[in-house]
């Protein structure tokens, strides 16, 4: 909120006034309401691996996060950009690699890697598009400084919390919304219903039938599957409810069969299809990818786009924005140590107590090292670890994230946060002005993953 | 629609309406176990009986008062206890909340857990204001499908599950207590009867009802006739078949096909056409309920069957 110079940055005036003028009892007052609002809702979080209430409630921090209108104009573009590079990337690789013979990537970080599928190769989705909502992970390193510190390609969540954040703050405190300087984030869902029907297969020659395929009920996300199934206006449906008859896909119903065109899963790639896949999956449509294959449906997103969102590939997106599309990348990246290589992981291996050590294939915070908050013994076991198995780790410096104000026991504090926009690549790449940001609601804490402790909060960017 | 949907609605109405019945039922136990010269341990077992709770749950029959309201209202182990239904029908909710509305999801969330870990006294110190609750909650439920829920086939799915549940918990409210209403205890006559019949009306919420449409006078004919054939009482079997029908009518139109639940439905009401109380007497009020609960439940297989789930 505030600048070098330690005064309230000029995007954050409107906030700085209105905690000012609101007091901060008044504030944690409206606080407890809103997650009474959120509890009644049914928005909640469930966390893997720890036991207790399934249906965790995520903490909402009421002060809102601030982007000026042309910090986001810059930010745009560089998502933007992004996304395009990363589709460009997964097209090639699934065909004939040129950016692996040019020398540009390693061929065996992309060939042997986990979440690159064989079975991929030669198949054409339609509008060559792979990762149809890229949900790219941003810090803020300076004041003018913005560094992606990772990409997301395959399913993406959390933008539910964009919509019912904003949704409780204009049902709050309308005033603060009055003179329309706040970029409304409504159109997200009419966005992807649209990038949706696009991705319509060969096959298809009507209106195109989109559903959203969830794993049930019990799953983590399910209040998010359910809530963009219903802003979309189509069928949320598990894999039972599915399936493939004549090349086709059926989805059961009251009146009988009914073709489906497009499936926005939110399953993984290796429960989707038992035939194709996991044999032991009990989630997914037998015969499913053989239907993808043969243009009967649309998977979004495409099997096997999570190869470009591996902590691994990551560090060569830059050199992919350069290589496809002939551009100087608008976003920077964080520097990253591959511990595969054995001069990086010298030198990661000499640092480890002022270094963050993440797994590759690691997600929601799990498995990382945070060096300067580590004990000596924690950076011992983890340094066996990473010997044993060098090239599941990547290495990068403690940043020095900027922060945010949030409502503490204390008053106003500062926290770290992180910030995913939803790029949606259809016909056209569509960015609604927002997105998710997360934060570190304990004091000092650089992780923001809700499984381990994060919150979220309103995003705001400013109208011109 | 989703047959699975079609599914989750039908019983999510199924069970608000079981959770709700069960209430009065034990509202009913509540009141009669208050009346003087009662035995206390049969009206609470006939309220078991009413709830489909007669066979021991664990193992254990019932002994006390408490076993049954426990049983009823806090039990994990029954199914059918108030506590299981209401928390089934939010897990029915839960898996299609795209086909609830905003306001019918708020009122099957809100509160859920209310009865987890409720000790069995604490539930029987407080049954009048915890009965109470559970009415609310249902009402609500009910009210905001009404206000808030588009006339379409989903609706029609929701109804149809909580017709059939009403007519269900009538027919065995009645199976449970029909000896009250035979013929011979109205020789016998005193305030224990009275008190019998009006119990009857009480479960079904239909005491003022009543009143109001046979001018007060008690009488088993009377009270078998309004729960079994009026037309107007929301509860009675004629009325939960005709509606049945109706909204069985409208899917049938809505997709351009009938079945074998149609005709069932057709049936069941056609059995209760221009008939007299005095005739059901005749041929015999329990073969009466017993056939008519065999056809409720044949008529709810066969819907599941039609639409696929």
């Amino acid at each position: 909120m505030y600048g070098s110079q330690g005064a309230v940055r000029v995007p954050y005036e409107r906030v700085a006034d209105w905690i000012s003028a609101a007091g901060v009892d008044l504030l944690k007052l409206r606080q407890s309401e809103a997650e009474a609002i959120f509890r009644r809702i049914g928005i909640t979080f469930a966390v893997y691996g720890e036991g207790g209430d399934p249906e965790r409630l995520i903490p909402f921090d009421l002060i809102p996060r601030v982007f000026g209108a042309s910090e986001w104009r810059r930010l745009s573009r560089g998502i933007k950009q992004r996304s395009r590079a990363l589709n460009a990337f997964l097209y090639d690789v699934y065909h004939r690699g040129e950016i692996l013979r040019a020398g540009v990537i390693p061929e065996d970080l992309v060939y042997r890697n986990e979440a690159f599928l064989p079975e991929m190769v030669g198949i054409d989705p339609p509008g060559r598009i792979y990762s149809h909502i890229c949900g790219i992970d941003i810090v803020r390193t300076g004041e003018d400084q913005f560094q992606v510190l990772e990409d997301n390609c395959r399913t993406p969540s959390g933008v539910s919390y964009m919509l019912e954040n904003r949704e409780i703050m204009m049902r709050m405190f309308p005033q603060l919304f009055a003179a329309g300087i706040i970029e409304p984030v409504d159109s997200y869902p009419v966005l992807l219903k649209k990038t949706l029907e696009e991705a319509a297969p060969m096959k298809c020659d009507n209106d195109p039938t989109v559903v959203l395929l969830t794993p049930g009920s019990l799953n983590s996300a399910y209040y998010e599957h359910s809530f963009l199934a219903d802003l979309m206006g189509i069928e949320l449906v598990e894999p039972q409810d599915l399936f493939i008859e004549g090349g086709l896909v059926w989805m059961r119903t009251t009146r009988g069969p009914q073709r489906v065109d497009v499936i926005y899963r939110r399953i993984d790639d290796s429960f989707i299809d038992p035939l194709a896949f996991r044999p032991d999956s009990l989630l997914g449509v037998p015969g499913l990818f053989d239907v993808y294959r043969s243009g009967g449906v649309t998977l979004c997103s495409a099997p096997g786009a999570g190869v470009a969102d591996d902590k691994a590939i990551y560090s060569f997106v830059p050199e992919m924005i350069r290589f496809y599309l002939g551009e100087k990348p608008l976003l920077e990246n964080v520097q990253t140590w591959r511990c595969a290589s054995p001069e990086d992981l010298s030198y990661v291996l000499s640092n480890l107590k002022d270094l963050v050590v993440k797994e590759v294939h690691g997600s929601g915070g799990y498995g990382m090292l945070i060096g300067p908050h580590a004990s000596k013994k924690d950076i011992e076991a983890f340094r066996l670890k990473l010997k044993a198995n060098p090239s599941a780790f990547i290495a990068q410096p403690t940043l020095e994230l900027s922060t945010a104000p949030i409502l503490g026991d204390g008053g106003v504090e500062k926290r770290h946060v992180d910030f995913r926009p939803y790029c949606l690549v259809g016909r056209d790449i569509r960015l609604t002005p927002g997105g998710l940001t997360r934060v570190a609601l304990k004091k000092g804490s650089l992780v923001v993953n809700s499984s381990q402790g994060g919150g979220v909060k309103d995003t705001w960017i400013l109208a011109d | 629609m989703l047959s699975r949907t079609a599914q989750n609605l039908f019983w999510m109405g199924r069970y608000m309406e079981r959770a709700d019945a069960t209430a009065r039922l034990l509202e009913m136990g509540h009141r009669m176990s208050m009346v003087p010269g009662s035995s206390d341990m049969d009206e609470w077992r006939s309220v078991a009986l009413a709830a489909g709770a007669q066979d021991p749950i664990n193992g254990k029959p019932h002994q006390t008062a408490a076993d049954v309201i426990h049983d009823l209202l806090i039990s994990v182990d029954n199914r059918s206890s108030i506590r299981s239904c209401l928390v089934q029908a939010r897990a029915n909710g839960r898996a299609i909340r795209t086909a609830l509305t905003q306001d019918m999801w708020e009122a099957l969330n809100e509160g859920w857990r209310q009865l987890d870990d409720m000790a069995p006294e604490t539930s029987r110190r407080n049954l009048p204001t915890l009965l109470e609750w559970v009415k609310n909650r249902t009402a609500a439920f009910r009210g905001a499908s009404e206000i808030s829920l588009l006339r379409n086939d989903g609706y029609c799915f929701l109804r149809l599950g909580g017709l059939i549940e009403q007519a269900d918990m009538t027919l065995r409210l009645l199976d449970a207590k029909y000896y009250v209403l035979l013929p011979e205890t109205d020789v016998v006559g005193g305030g224990r009867d009275y008190h019998q019949w009006t119990s009857v009306l009480r479960a079904t919420s239909a005491l003022r009802a009543y009143h109001h449409v046979y001018k007060g006078d008690y009488n088993p004919w009377g009270i078998a006739d309004f729960l079994i054939l009026n037309a107007t009482f929301p509860r009675s079997i004629s009325y939960c078949h005709r509606t049945i029908q109706r909204f069985l009518d409208d899917i049938a139109d809505h997709y351009g096909e009938r079945g074998p639940c149609h005709d069932t439905a057709t049936e069941m009401v056609a059995r209760l056409d221009g008939v007299h109380i005095e005739q059901l007497f005749q041929a015999g009020l329990y073969d009466f309920i017993s056939d008519s609960i065999t056809a409720n439940h044949r008529l709810a297989a066969e819907i599941s069957r039609q639409y696929h789930f």
